[in-house]
């Protein structure tokens, strides 16, 4: 039982089998949520730092619960953007929290390939809690076993993405996750926001969400960044609720059982509104329990043994 | 110094002269016989003498930031790869918008250079891209071409003036072809890779614009336009017509643009970072067509170094550029010649006799008798490994560091003087 | 070359006695429950639930039973490498507390499996006792735990297998 490496860096090297093997694993650690003590002592003695160069209180937060439910001991360390062009290095401080022992580091970052980086420069297993535009794994891992619980299968399931393609590492991990499952992605969203080179990952492009949601069997909708507004990507919040926002009306247009699907943190009255956020179609506060029995599995799976490394 | 090189084969595209022979050198010049004992004489067997190679596109960093290269290292890396003359763009800290700077670098040149310093002036002021720079001062004082390489021209206008008034002192205007807000932000070329890595792409339009907006611009003024560093099939396509129009236009590309593709960037390594960006596969395949059919006239280096201190970082917010004297040689030799994309001679013919040509450097890029005795020695067998260790440039930065190669310079001799050899 | 230490008939025999030894120390049957450690434990449970129910002539559906896995409270997972052992289920789907735990596993060796076990069980909640019964005592132990109920004891040294029919098909137990 093993992923063969030493950090969780994106989807797209991961294979089937070893999605498989995450999927499979998600279990045992939600079930301890269960149990009046929600903890085990599986990384006792162990360091997890999470280093966040960009602010975000859930991922961080389900990361540090992770953690904490496999008894790890955890530090939080929150790098305001202003010092990365300033201050000590990335590598400089991957290597310092190398120094105080940190067996895990786990980053977030505004530039894409940042988890690569330290990678590359420590000994440390690097998990991608977001990079840039790049992968967002454990998010895309999420959704996968979200969907995965839910629906039994993932072949053959049709699954809609919806909103800013572009500048998604979140639509970027569902994509390489849900196509290597056997599962059929489509996009929705303005042509502005869809790379034109990503059919070449398999995945259907739509510009009119009514006809994309058809035939769903899952919508996932991402946040829309409201400064694309200003880089003229789309004109206006107005218009673009008035093209993509989940509402009730378009919900109704799709399969009755579709399941609605939100990484968080909403915008709602953008691209989701209120009603749909709150039906029963929706299961946005499930990804956020299954987050963290995900993220327990990735620490495991990954787990440092005592003659250094993998 | 007098040298006597025997038994070599002279590969002289100038002359169309590719045979076995003797090369003599008195007084810093080509003759055809000594007038004494030779102080040396070379054992030319197995090894060819091509005209030295000119680099129309360097950055040696000096003056302001010698950090990453200065003059005495940078020539030293030139001579190391063959080259015997180098111009190197203005983009120094000051820019060479000004004689003394121009003098400066010609004097530090002669001082602790070891191969040519040709220098680049600004095309404008503080390379500001608003007025032009006193092109005739700066010529006076040695420039050989206005660039404001690392930014385009912008402004049409400006543009359309600098080809014109360069005209009067058959001064190329060289283009660094890029709309930059086409390319905003982007680090990378854009496609598929750059989207899958989730860096910003910069489209190979943005380098298209450009370049066919200064044809269009080199064909209402008359002027003398060079477009430097060509990395895209669409630039390759206007510059072949352009030319089957009978416009006034030259161009270069760099090895690295018809080695490498986009697929490098993969683990963001940021030595595969250089602006125009790596682009893909059919472009290669262009630049290579284009410089087999004469529609690319030189392959220089756009050395551009680095301190690892700046390269080992993000992948955006690590500078663009990677180092290239030391590589050229041997990636031409083994990319275009082995792989019979161009001939021995056709190479040559772009790397020192277009250059000599294009920049009017007199005397050089022949070795034809009464020639400045600029000569490279190069050994098709010469087998090595591109080691970081074996980089004599102050900076490392490049992306073909592992790579092995067989043959490369094995003697750099400028005005006569041996100034390397292995 | 293995040695049958139990064969089908010694296994029966020994969880017989088990399930009578077990009864007679707990005739209030109601305030049992047994849980057996995965993987083979489980078996063993299974076996001792069915005995019990029949001395107690009860459904063995009336006495709560459940199953638990060790993998994350092991004392040993830095040995483990790149390959992480697989986790199975715990299932314990009734409340422990006030309950009288039958915790059963097929071999008692170093005793750090049954440590970890009283872990997972105290973290379902405050059991009123908790009694370890095992089919094999082998000896060898590393830390101060001894079970209530025993199969059969020797000291054994090599490596020893027990097989059951629901997983191998066929009762015995052998040394490796």
């Amino acid at each position: 039982m093993s992923l063969n490496r030493k950090d969780l860096l994106g989807l797209e090297h991961l294979d089937k089998k070893d999605l498989q093997l995450i999927l499979d694993s998600v279990k045992p650690f939600k079930d301890l949520f269960t149990r009046s003590v929600k903890k085990a002592p599986t990384l006792i003695g162990k360091t997890v730092v999470t280093l966040f160069y960009e602010p975000s209180t859930r991922t961080r937060t389900s990361f540090e619960i992770a953690a904490k439910r496999l008894s790890a001991d955890v530090v939080n360390l929150t790098v305001s953007a202003s010092s990365v062009v300033k201050g000590e290095s990335l590598i400089d401080t991957g290597k310092t929290l190398e120094a105080m022992k940190a067996d895990y580091v786990i980053i977030r970052h505004s530039l894409s390939g940042t988890p690569d980086i330290l990678a590359r420069n420590l000994n440390a297993s690097i998990i991608n809690a977001g990079d840039g535009f790049h992968e967002h794994p454990t998010q895309g891992l999420l959704d996968l076993y979200t969907m995965y619980e839910k629906k039994k299968t993932l072949e053959g399931l049709r699954v809609l993405l919806v909103g800013d393609i572009l500048h998604s590492r979140v639509a970027k991990s569902n994509i390489w996750a849900l196509t290597k499952m056997g599962a059929k992605v489509s996009v929705a969203g303005p042509p502005t926001l869809i790379p034109d080179k990503i059919e070449e990952l398999g995945v259907k492009v739509y510009y009119d969400l009514d006809e994309a949601i058809k035939e769903a069997d899952v919508v996932n909708i991402l946040r829309i960044q409201l400064e694309r507004q200003q880089e003229n990507l789309f004109p206006s919040v107005r218009e673009y609720v008035e093209l993509y926002q989940l509402t009730k009306e378009r919900l109704a247009k799709a399969k009755s059982g579709v399941m609605i699907m939100h990484p968080g943190p909403m915008n709602r009255g953008v691209e989701i509104s209120s009603d749909v956020a709150d039906s029963p179609n929706a299961v946005i506060y499930e990804q956020v329990t299954n987050g963290i029995a995900v993220r327990m599995a990735v620490l495991y799976l990954l787990k440092p043994n005592n003659k250094g490394k993998k | 110094m007098s040298l006597h090189i025997k038994n070599i084969r002279i590969a002289d595209p100038s002359q169309n002269k590719d045979e076995k022979g003797d090369l003599f050198v008195e007084n810093g010049k080509i003759v055809s016989k000594l007038s004494a004992n030779p102080d040396k004489i070379i054992d030319g067997r197995g090894k060819i003498a091509v005209p030295g190679l000119i680099d129309v596109h360097s950055h040696l960093r000096e003056p302001g930031q010698e950090g990453k290269e200065t003059i005495k290292t940078g020539t030293r890396a030139a001579a190391k790869g063959g080259i015997t003359s180098v111009l190197c763009m203005p983009n120094t800290k000051p820019v060479i918008d000004n004689a003394p700077t121009v003098e400066f670098i010609l004097l530090k040149a002669q001082k602790e250079g070891v191969v040519n310093v040709f220098p680049i002036g600004c095309a404008t002021k503080g390379s500001l891209g608003q007025e032009l720079s006193e092109i005739g001062v700066l010529k006076r004082a040695g420039i050989v071409a206005v660039s404001d390489d690392g930014l385009p021209v912008a402004d049409s206008q400006i543009m359309r003036r600098a080809l014109e008034y360069t005209k009067m002192f058959k001064l190329p205007v060289i283009s660094h072809s890029e709309d930059k807000e086409l390319s905003k932000n982007g680090v990378m070329n854009e496609g598929k890779n750059s989207m899958i890595l989730g860096l910003r792409g910069i489209p190979r339009q943005a380098e298209e614009v450009m370049v066919a907006r200064d044809i269009m611009l080199a064909e209402l003024t008359g002027g003398y336009l060079h477009i430097a560093h060509v990395s895209t099939a669409g630039s390759v396509d206007l510059i072949r017509q352009a030319k089957k129009k009978g416009i006034k236009v030259t161009a270069e590309t760099c090895p690295h643009y018809f080695t490498l593709t986009d697929d490098v960037v993969k683990l963001y390594d940021t030595n595969t970072k250089m602006n125009p960006p790596l682009r893909g596969d059919k472009d290669v395949a262009a630049v290579k067509e284009g410089l087999a059919d004469a529609t690319i006239d030189c392959i220089a280096t756009d050395h551009a170094p680095h301190s690892q201190e700046e390269k080992n970082k993000e992948y955006d917010l690590a500078p663009f550029g990677i180092i290239g004297f030391e590589t050229m040689l041997s990636l031409v030799l083994s990319e275009l010649v082995s792989a019979k994309v161009l001939t021995l001679m056709q190479c040559i013919e772009k790397m020192s006799v277009n250059p000599a040509k294009i920049f009017n450097l007199e005397g050089r890029g022949s070795l034809k008798e009464g020639s400045i005795a600029d000569i490279t020695i190069i050994d098709p067998q010469y087998s090595y490994e591109f080691t970081k260790e074996s980089i004599i440039s102050k900076s490392k930065n490049s992306p073909f560091i592992g790579r092995k190669f067989t043959g490369g310079a094995v003697m750099t001799i400028v005005g006569g003087n041996i100034v390397y050899q292995i | 070359m293995s040695e049958i230490i139990l064969d089908s008939n010694g296994f029966q025999k020994a969880v017989e006695t088990l399930s009578k030894d077990i009864f007679e120390k707990n005739k209030n049957i109601a305030d049992i429950a047994v849980v057996g450690i995965q993987h083979k434990g489980v078996c063993v449970a299974k076996r001792l639930l069915a005995g019990l129910a029949k001395l107690a002539a009860i459904d063995e559906r009336d006495i709560p039973f459940g199953t638990l896995d060790i993998t994350l409270y092991r004392d040993d997972l830095d040995n483990f490498g790149a390959d992480m052992p697989v986790i199975k289920d715990t299932l314990i789907p009734f409340d422990i507390s006030k309950k009288k735990i039958i915790l059963v596993d097929d071999v008692l060796y170093t005793g750090r499996t049954v440590r970890a076990a009283l872990d997972v069980l105290m973290h379902f909640g405050r059991p009123k006792c908790i009694q370890l019964a095992v089919l094999i005592d082998r000896g060898h132990r590393e830390l101060p735990i001894e079970a209530g109920y025993t199969g059969f004891k020797s000291v054994i040294d090599g490596k020893v297998k027990v097989e059951c029919k629901e997983m191998d098909g066929q009762d015995r137990v052998i040394i490796l």
